[in-house]
């Protein structure tokens, strides 16, 4: 199949960026999103052009590193799914296929399509661990976790930190996010003990980075590779008011 | 203020969806009891009724407290909304050049604030309407007399233009007959929805209500943390049948029905 790509070119983050055209030929529906950047990242080096700079890491779905507006949603068409694990038979022959970088002021562009993601980073820094000594592992028995907590720990927990919650959000929020790793750590008896100081240093440090706010379009669950649940968010919203409150 | 104070909470992202929620919710309850008053416009006694629901909920002194506290509301809620979509535009600062919103989420989530913008122009346009009026304005009075026995509506007349009262309701018993001279804003209502323009701009401005509130219900409960499998689809069928439906339903029925009876 042939394919008409329109990619954001930026060379970094000061400069405006503009949309570069390109022509991919003989593209195999087998391939994945990325191989297929690989196949014109290739031809462009031997033509001695600029490849366009994108981020990859396990190809297998699982880091959170590939990161992919397609043609107006994160991680392209399809649910539950990062763009390594986005097929070309996803799209027709002779399409043209718009990619842009993830837009958010708090994920500035490093080259084309690379984001700076460290605000998810220091957001987790803020309080996204458990500091207490946990020492030697006890028996499983003397610590007793409800089914229903464990899987929704486990659900939230899913979460690779892609920011295609911020990238679907009309506005930017990283709440999805935030939530996330708020609600597996709170949601478990090692995690409790620093739920309240979690929650709000956390929170403080989401909105010191410049995410927009919450306004529960559920974008963010809808576009999210792990199909994260907005149940999250209301999670967080608790912690956060009664860890205010009290 | 320190950072962990309780105030420090609507300086949050978290508090001021919070702010947005309690203020929206309680604009949501007055909505109910709106509408509910206001259905006696539909009652075929020349507005006595509704004249005199008029002078209660104007005068009474509880009623009176709640109504400023929803003044105030009104403008908490309309000044947060639109810092809220001022802030969201910045943490975005280039759009994207394809952005297919509607693949992940409905339309009245994406377009709260061109809804509310609606309808805040629609309140200082109602309020101008009949509040003004009302207060301010030159509303006439009209006399009921009606049989004590019976209660049997026998006369309705108009006062003359110059007629001036202390109060905007006195109530006499002459034998067997009662009268009521009363502030006629029943005739205000009537006037007002015989331009077919004015009765669109009402139409139109409570499908925007019916659009925010299908979005605005529901979502409330969840920025207060309240999502809950047992009562999110309660919520969300109270939302949509009582909040989107039946009460803008019902208000866009009051200008359609004087209109159509002009």
């Amino acid at each position: 199949m042939n394919i008409t790509l329109k990619v954001w070119k930026q060379r970094n983050k000061d400069e405006r960026g503009r949309f570069e055209t390109y022509q991919v030929q003989d593209v195999s529906e087998d391939m994945s999103f990325l191989e297929m950047f690989d196949v014109l990242n290739e031809r462009l080096i031997n033509e001695g052009k600029d490849p366009v700079a994108f981020d990859h890491d396990c190809r297998e779905g699982i880091c959170g590193a590939c990161s992919m507006y397609i043609n107006g949603r994160p991680h392209g068409p399809l649910q539950g799914v990062t763009t390594c694990q986005l097929h070309m038979r996803s799209f027709k022959d002779g399409e043209t296929i718009v990619v842009e970088p993830w837009r958010s002021a708090a994920f500035p562009v490093i080259k084309d399509l690379a984001v700076d993601r460290s605000s998810f980073d220091r957001i987790m820094a803020a309080g996204g661990f458990v500091s207490v000594n946990t020492g030697n592992a006890q028996d499983a028995n003397s610590i007793l976790i409800p089914k229903d907590d464990a899987d929704k720990a486990f659900e939230a927990a899913a979460c690779i930190g892609c920011g295609a919650c911020v990238a679907a959000c009309k506005n930017s929020s990283a709440m999805l996010f935030v939530s996330a790793k708020v609600s597996q750590l709170s949601l478990l008896p090692q995690g409790k003990a620093e739920r309240h100081e979690r929650v709000m240093k956390m929170v403080a440090q989401m909105d010191e980075e410049g995410f927009g706010n919450c306004t529960n379009t559920g974008a963010c669950e809808a576009e999210c590779p792990k199909e994260i649940s907005i149940e999250n968010i209301a999670r967080m919203n608790r912690e956060y008011l009664s860890a205010k409150i009290s | 203020m320190s950072s962990n104070s309780v105030l420090s909470l609507f300086k949050s992202s978290i508090g001021k969806k919070v702010i947005m929620a309690l203020t929206g919710l309680f604009l949501s309850i007055f909505l109910v009891v709106h509408v509910s008053g206001n259905f006696q416009l539909f009652k075929t006694d020349s507005g006595l009724s509704f004249n005199q629901y008029s002078v209660l909920m104007t005068t009474n002194p509880f009623i009176k407290t709640i109504s400023y506290l929803l003044y105030i509301t009104i403008v908490l809620h309309a000044i947060r909304g639109i810092m809220l979509v001022l802030e969201n535009k910045k943490a975005r600062p280039v759009s994207y050049a394809m952005y297919d919103g509607k693949a992940n989420s409905k339309w009245a989530s994406r377009n709260m604030g061109l809804l509310g913008t609606v309808i805040l122009f629609f309140i200082v346009i109602h309020l101008n309407d009949f509040w003004y009026q009302y207060k301010f304005g030159h509303i006439p009075f009209t006399m009921y007399k009606t049989e004590l026995t019976t209660g049997k509506l026998v006369e309705v007349k108009e006062m003359e233009a110059g007629f001036k009262m202390g109060s905007k309701m006195e109530e006499m018993i002459v034998g067997d007959h009662k009268y009521v001279i009363v502030k006629d804003l029943y005739k205000e209502v009537k006037d007002e929805f015989k331009e077919w323009w004015m009765v669109l701009i009402y139409v139109v401005s409570m499908a925007a209500v019916s659009f925010h509130l299908y979005h605005g219900f529901k979502s409330s409960f969840q920025s207060l943390g309240l999502n809950h499998r047992k009562y999110n689809g309660l919520i969300q069928s109270i939302g949509t049948w009582v909040f989107a439906i039946i009460i803008p339903a019902s208000f866009a029925a009051m200008p359609l029905y004087f209109f159509i009876n002009r």
